[in-house]
């Protein structure tokens, strides 16, 4: 600040000069804004050159195989015979299963946070769900291929075959023999990864509930559970389901953890027990590999539709996210 | 009747509660298990070879430093790249557009970018650097990694400039600042805590991210520091090592695994209290 009093006072004395320093002061300004507007519109570009890209890349693997890529199941790099239903279907069970696990487990742990837990213990666990929610995924997929799927392969999935081998839908949804690695194992993983993730959005949902209609549901005689279930989650409806979306969008597009564990199978398989592939997985696994422009424009195609899949869940949720906020703003 | 009535309610809550508490102690207990068994794998192959020593076939032992190196070299090139597109940006949601109709739309988009699936961001770089220059590169890796800050670090420097008081600003202009100036001489010194996390957090962010750069920078076997060439990084290296049937490989990958976590848990740890300290002062 002295610096610009002191050019000012200096340019007092010759007065062209100073008209000229108030010109460039005034073309710098409009110059950093100009940059930072350009900056800012450059988010925008940067969605549309990505989608662009991904549309470009993937158009030979469409023109080969038009609408029909979405619906076939085999995949063939021999005879380049591309279809993306095994990875699609992958994708949508994996995510499916971790959150039909995470979400309620999730609610459960963020409501023990807001509720039950003593006020002293509510901000190290707090902490250290966030924490563990940035920890990378390669570190998850890494236990699951070590730790887990041998220990799935042992102990869990022979009982689980055993368990339901004469139900009669459940017997082919956990028929043949324990690989350890698979969907389920997939899944699974998938659950452990997003659920520090589900419990810090929801718990930052839970603790935006007003006091009072917490305290007044008390005052009737409510127990904590029917406060929870009556009071906290009707009020933060909205919020929890867009941090589940959220939380969904990542289990869609996770790669690394998912990779690790799931098998890489071209196949649709009946059994959550057999080893299948994700649309990520295959990107990960394939592309480096892939020869001839059709395997390669097949594999961008994947990686569009995973975007779209995507980018819908997360509009949605963000839109949804938005509309808390507005309403705790109002 | 009216007894069963409350005894039914009791029941139903003391049944949730401890649903509630098994809930939390497997979730918790859960991630323990992970910790556990990547501190127990970690520190059984770390030595100081691991900070010395390259990549080596299987069979002779080696270290991790080349993958080391490249993770520091596209970290640092993607934040160096990242950083101020995301502050500039910032700074428009902030103070000049902060009620313009473009800032939301942005802020929508940059929310959904932050986690958008980092495979495609990979997939997105192969297309527009590593197809037109015809082979693989460290500066396409670290390209991938700056398109992974940005999001972070617009968030941050938004909402840190948001929060630094109006009447600083007026004051500022008072004196007859330009507003360019005032943005950067007194909107960002204010803030500069604040920033200084979103940098931090965005670091912590790509340090562990693999997708991106399966394709991008690849991986090398060996020592490089060419940013025209493929570079080995710790999550390629340990995505490689970890599927390898050689069990020294696979040592290495959880030892590498191990330093990745510790990097990240230290940064975000350094971030928490740099925001922690701002908040109480």
């Amino acid at each position: 600040m002295a610096e610009v009093a002191l050019r000012q006072e200096t340019a007092e004395v010759a007065i062209p000069s100073r008209a000229q320093v108030l010109v460039r002061m005034r073309l710098a300004d409009k110059a950093f804004q100009y940059l930072t507007h350009a900056m800012a519109l450059g988010v925008l570009a940067l969605l549309g050159c990505i989608i662009l890209a991904l549309m470009i890349g993937s158009l030979p693997a469409f023109r080969a195989f038009g609408f029909e890529f979405l619906l076939t199941q085999r995949w063939n790099p021999v005879t380049e015979k591309f279809g993306a239903l095994a990875p699609i279907y992958g994708t949508i069970v994996t995510s499916f299963i971790a959150m039909a696990i995470a979400v309620p487990i999730g609610l459960l742990v963020a409501m023990f946070l807001t509720e039950l837990c003593p006020l002293w213990l509510r901000r190290p666990i707090a902490i250290a769900v966030e924490l563990l929610a940035g920890i990378p995924s390669i570190i998850y997929g890494i236990w699951g291929l070590f730790v887990f799927a041998p220990f799935l392969q042992v102990h869990v999935q022979p009982l689980l075959i055993d368990a339901f081998g004469e139900v009669p839908i459940l017997s082919s949804l956990f028929a043949g023999p324990p690989y350890g690695i698979g969907t389920l194992t997939a899944g699974l993983i998938l659950a452990i990864m997003v659920l520090p993730f589900i419990t810090s959005i929801s718990r930052d949902v839970f603790e935006a509930v007003p006091a009072v209609l917490k305290e007044s549901a008390y005052g009737l005689g409510c127990t904590t559970w029917e406060v929870f279930r009556n009071v906290v989650l009707p009020y933060t409806r909205v919020g929890v389901i867009g941090g589940m979306m959220l939380a969904l969008g990542r289990a869609l597009g996770e790669t690394m953890a998912v990779t690790f564990v799931i098998g890489n199978a071209h196949k649709i398989a009946p059994s959550i027990l057999a080893p299948g592939t994700t649309i990520s997985a295959t990107i990960a696994n394939e592309f480096t590999e892939a020869v001839g422009d059709l395997y390669t424009a097949a594999l961008i195609a994947l990686g569009l539709i995973l975007f779209g899949i995507t980018l819908v869940v997360l509009a949605l949720a963000r839109y949804l996210l938005l509309r808390v906020e507005r309403r705790l703003g109002a | 009747m009216r007894a069963s009535l409350y005894a039914r309610r009791r029941r139903r809550n003391a049944v949730a509660m401890s649903l509630s508490l098994a809930a939390t102690a497997i979730g918790l207990g859960w991630l323990v298990l992970i910790l556990g068994a990547l501190l127990w794998e970690g520190f059984n192959g770390l030595s100081l070879k691991v900070f010395t020593e390259m990549t080596r076939p299987p069979g002779s032992d080696g270290g991790l430093l080349n993958p080391i190196f490249g993770s520091l070299i596209m970290t640092g090139l993607a934040v160096l790249i990242g950083t101020p597109v995301g502050i500039l940006a910032g700074t428009y949601m902030a103070e000049y557009g902060r009620y313009a109709r473009t800032t939301s739309v942005v802020r929508f988009i940059n929310d959904i970018l932050l986690s958008a699936p980092s495979i495609i961001v990979g997939l997105f770089i192969y297309e527009v650097a590593v197809a037109p220059m015809g082979h693989f590169s460290a500066l396409a890796g670290a390209l991938a990694l700056a398109v992974i800050v940005v999001p972070v670090v617009i968030r941050t420097t938004e909402d840190m400039l948001l929060l630094v008081p109006n009447p600083l600003r007026e004051a500022a202009a008072a004196l007859g600042m330009p507003r360019a100036y005032i943005i950067r001489h007194v909107a960002y010194r204010a803030a500069k805590a604040g920033i200084v996390t979103g940098v931090l957090l965005a670091i912590a962010r790509i340090s562990g991210e693999t997708a991106p750069l399966l394709f991008t920078a690849l991986n090398n076997q060996f020592w490089s520091s060419n940013l025209n060439a493929p570079m080995a990084s710790l999550p390629a290296v340990i995505f490689q090592f970890a599927l390898s049937p050689y069990a020294d490989w696979q040592k290495l990958a959880w030892t590498g695994a191990l330093i990745i976590t510790f990097a990240v848990l230290t940064l975000s740890i350094v971030a928490r209290a740099l925001t922690a300290s701002r908040r109480q002062s």
